[in-house]
């Protein structure tokens, strides 16, 4: 089996769960033996390539003299819309576009259309053309290229899908890590919900990472439900480095939350679960990290409580500073108001740390070894983590088993899944 | 006789350095050395060392009929000590002419004055302590840090045997009163208030380069002119400012030594003033009325009160947090704790997490190592949590060795019981 993918971003130029979770998916789909192609916006020249054939959109040349190419274009052209918009956007990048925007603006007319096309593969001002341009590409790398199956991640590679779809007349897979319903709350950007509808409308199969997406899928998409497949989301297996290598500095028992710091994530109920812990016992650390439009807010709001003595935060984590995060932590929390799956939560799990998720997230749906809360419930947030930091029985189990759980949730098993949708479509 | 008074500060702050969560517990060097060490090399060059020698020179000129004085922080000297020994070396020079007077602050250029009295009164002692050595005089005027005065602070400072006190001649407590008299505090009048001039003290530091003021520019022959103005039965004009403004605040470009330079010449050739030093206009003048400032002023922004280190909740944490441990800190007598307790207590770092950006958002930036108050904060309570440790550890040793003591006490009571 040959499939040709579709990805916005691939380790380590990632900003969040899509990234990870692509990767390890082709991975697991190479262990039985599927082959892929992989079609990045911009490839940096580092990504680890064992399990797929990189191909970077930017280094293809187009021109658009050919008529074949204005053929593709104009079936490409119908979701040329408002160019405004910044939809997921990595907190580090919100800066450097808003100082760009102005330099850019004339620029980009040309660029799109011209004979090569260098795409930021970040989520700037100008997405909506680089999706363009993207699914351009797209249609000349599926006309070139042999495969059986189309697989495009989250809505930006929707086009690129839906095109490659018509020149090749291959089925397409469309796969929800996330939707636009949990990216802007309600508030919803019409131009991103119209690609994803018309991605998931044009697709033979849509896979969702968790049956909470599944269902919003169907209420808020009208998407047929025979059509749509939950594979849930997995996790990589650590390289085990000795997990205690990392030893903690303080003396006090550690609680951390990493991950974006936006309104998806509920980073304030965290911090007033900390409060209400703190007030009865103040030999706990709380750390949050990450960073995000609600950051100072968030600040702001821990020294009003009074409790910044123990409540640090620590900025946006790379790499390995991830990992010896959970070293040190003896409590992991996820409260997140949505999360159509949550892959944090399991690599916490994989260095040995207890859990508090909230029901709110897909990944709640698998994990048996997690404390699960209501994200608003304040108090049995409080009370969940209270219990994993004093009660050892609780933790110690925790710990045991839900570290057998994590290693059990392979992307080999995952891949088993996405390859019988494969096999349905072709 | 009419006084024109000078009194210069000088400060400079131990900048933090970017103190990660992951260093808590860990690495306990909470300074940036390295810019520390530039930023005091580079104000040295462009303002200390040439505004010290034209200040010599015009001493030397003009005999004792120039006088100027000076405050240095704390912080400041330790600074100079450990950077720029040059510095020191040509304030003593000053101090030598006798010309030159050196008041007493906080040690540390600290908020204590509102928020601990032994903590204050100990730092003031040490920063007495520390000019006496440095300079061979005792200092006899206070001046507290940015200014910041209130009748109970000032109850405080007399107690402690000052005679004088520098604060802000703000308009919302003088009201119709002029700032060129001697005031008393309202507690204790024989503590004498010395009120800065702050319109034309500020038409110096902070218009003196501003193209858009209708007086710009502003020459020395304009300046004595308005001092002409001031009505004769006016005793003096008190003129207080950064010494930074020399230089650094207003470049050398502008004019500013040139015009410091010509200044006692048209003084003394169109007024009937003299320079003299607060000491001098304390003992000079009677004090005309108390002034009642029930609530603390400063000499900083438009407000001319606290805002601009306390008040907002990022402050306020960290301010409370920081004086929450002082009775532990008190009882620790490691070197490097009681130094880094000084140097924390530094009004700049509350100065750095100030939210308020309209007016005066351009001072506030300077030397700002931060892009944000949010920064500033987060750094600043990681580098206390680390320091908290240690007062901890520091305090629970004391504790375990008092056990110790006791215990041996207990045995060897018995024994002789026996």
């Amino acid at each position: 089996m040959k499939v040709l993918m579709f990805g916005w971003e691939f380790p380590p130029h990632i900003t969040g769960g899509l990234g990870t979770a692509c990767f390890g998916l082709t991975k697991g789909l190479t262990k039985h033996g599927t082959e892929i192609i992989f079609v990045v916006p911009k490839a940096y020249g580092d990504e680890n390539q064992e399990s797929v054939n990189l191909v970077n959109a930017s280094d293809i040349t187009v021109d658009y003299e050919d008529t074949t190419y204005q053929e593709y274009w104009n079936r490409i052209t119908y979701m040329e819309i408002g160019s405004n918009l910044i939809p997921y956007v990595g907190p580090e990048e919100f800066k450097h576009i808003v100082e760009q925007n102005e330099i850019d603006s004339i620029e980009k007319e040309k660029s799109v259309l011209s004979k090569k096309f260098t795409f930021s593969g970040k989520y700037g001002k100008d997405l909506m053309d680089e999706v363009s341009r993207y699914a351009l590409i797209s249609s000349a790398v599926a006309a070139n290229s042999s495969f059986d199956v189309i697989h495009a991640h989250d809505w930006l590679t929707y086009p690129a899908g839906i095109a490659a779809k018509s020149v090749s007349g291959k089925p397409l897979v469309v796969h929800l890590h996330a939707t636009e319903f949990d990216r802007s709350g309600e508030n919803i950007n019409q131009s991103v919900y119209d690609i994803e509808r018309k991605g998931m409308e044009e697709a033979d199969k849509v896979i969702t990472v968790s049956n909470l997406t599944r269902k919003l899928v169907i209420e808020k998409y009208g998407i047929d439900p025979k059509k749509i497949v939950t594979v849930h989301n997995a996790v990589e297996p650590i390289i085990n480095k000795g997990s205690s290598g990392e030893k903690k500095n303080v003396n006090e028992k550690i609680v951390s939350f990493v991950g974006r710091i936006t309104f998806q994530k509920g980073p304030e109920y965290f911090i007033e679960a900390a409060k209400k812990i703190l007030d009865v016992d103040n030999s706990v650390r709380f750390v949050m990290a990450g960073s995000g439009d609600m950051l100072n807010k968030m600040i702001s709001r821990v020294a009003h409580l009074r409790i910044a003595k123990n409540f640090h935060f620590a900025g946006f984590l790379k790499g390995d500073d991830v990992n010896k995060m959970f070293l040190m932590s003896d409590v992991f929390v996820m409260p997140s108001v949505s999360e159509p799956f949550g892959i944090v939560p399991l690599e916490a799990m994989r260095s040995n740390v207890p859990v508090v998720i909230s029901k709110q997230s897909g990944v709640s749906e698998i994990l048996i070894h997690a404390l699960k809360v209501d994200f608003w419930d304040i108090d049995a947030l409080a009370d969940s983590i209270y219990g994993l930091l004093h009660y050892n029985a609780l933790s110690k189990v925790f710990r045991k088993f839900g570290k057998e759980e994590v290693d059990n949730l392979k992307w080999e098993n995952a891949a088993v899944k996405v390859n019988d949708v494969y096999r349905s479509v072709i | 006789m009419r006084s024109i008074c000078f009194y210069f500060q000088v400060h400079q702050p131990f900048r933090l350095r970017t103190y990660r969560f992951f260093d808590i517990g860990k690495d306990h060097n909470y300074f940036d050395d390295y810019n520390n060490q530039a930023i005091m090399r580079r104000v040295a060059d462009k303002c200390y060392l040439p505004m010290n020698n034209l200040l010599l020179n015009l001493i030397n000129e003009y005999g004792t009929a120039f006088k100027v004085s000076f405050s240095i922080s704390g912080t400041a000297l330790d600074q100079f000590e450990q950077y720029t020994p040059d510095v020191l070396e040509s304030f003593k020079k000053l101090a030598e002419t006798g010309c030159v007077e050196f008041l007493t602050e906080t040690y540390s250029h600290s908020l204590s004055s509102l928020k601990n009295k032994e903590e204050f009164v100990k730092q003031v002692e040490s920063h007495k302590k520390k000019i006496e050595e440095l300079f061979g005089v005792k200092p006899k005027t206070f001046r507290n840090t940015e200014l910041i005065y209130s009748d109970g602070i000032g109850e405080m400072v007399a107690e402690m045997g000052f005679k004088t006190m520098l604060t802000e001649g703000a308009k919302h407590v003088l009201g119709w009163k002029s700032p060129n008299f001697i005031y008393c505090n309202a507690i204790n009048p024989k503590l004498k208030l010395l009120l800065k001039n702050f319109r034309i003290s500020d038409d110096i530091a902070f218009r003196f380069s501003q193209q858009s003021w209708d007086e710009w520019p502003l020459t020395t022959e304009k300046f004595v002119g308005w001092l002409n103005q001031i009505d004769p039965a006016q005793e003096v004009v008190n003129l207080f400012m950064d010494y930074e403004t020399f230089g650094e605040h207003q470049w050398v470009e502008t004019g500013i030594f040139e015009f410091m330079k010509n200044l006692p010449r048209m003084v003394f050739e169109r007024t009937n003033f003299t320079f003299n030093t607060p000491q001098e206009v304390s003992e000079n003048l009677q004090p005309v009325s108390a002034i009642h400032v029930p609530y603390p002023i400063s000499w900083a922004d438009e407000e001319r009160d606290l805002t601009a280190w306390l008040g907002n909740d990022l402050q306020d944490e960290a301010f409370d947090s920081l004086y929450s441990i002082y009775e532990k800190v008190k009882y620790c007598d490691d070197e490097q704790i009681r130094r880094d307790w000084k140097y924390l207590q530094t009004s700049d770092h509350f100065y750095y997490m100030c939210t308020k950006w309209f007016s005066d958002g351009d001072v506030h930036k300077y030397f700002n190592p931060y892009g944000t108050p949010y920064e500033a904060f987060i750094n600043f309570m990681n580098i206390l949590s680390d320091f908290i440790i240690r007062v901890d550890k520091c305090s629970e040793s004391k504790e375990i060795n008092l056990e110790k003591i006791k215990e041996k006490a207990a045995k060897l009571s018995s024994e002789i019981g026996k």
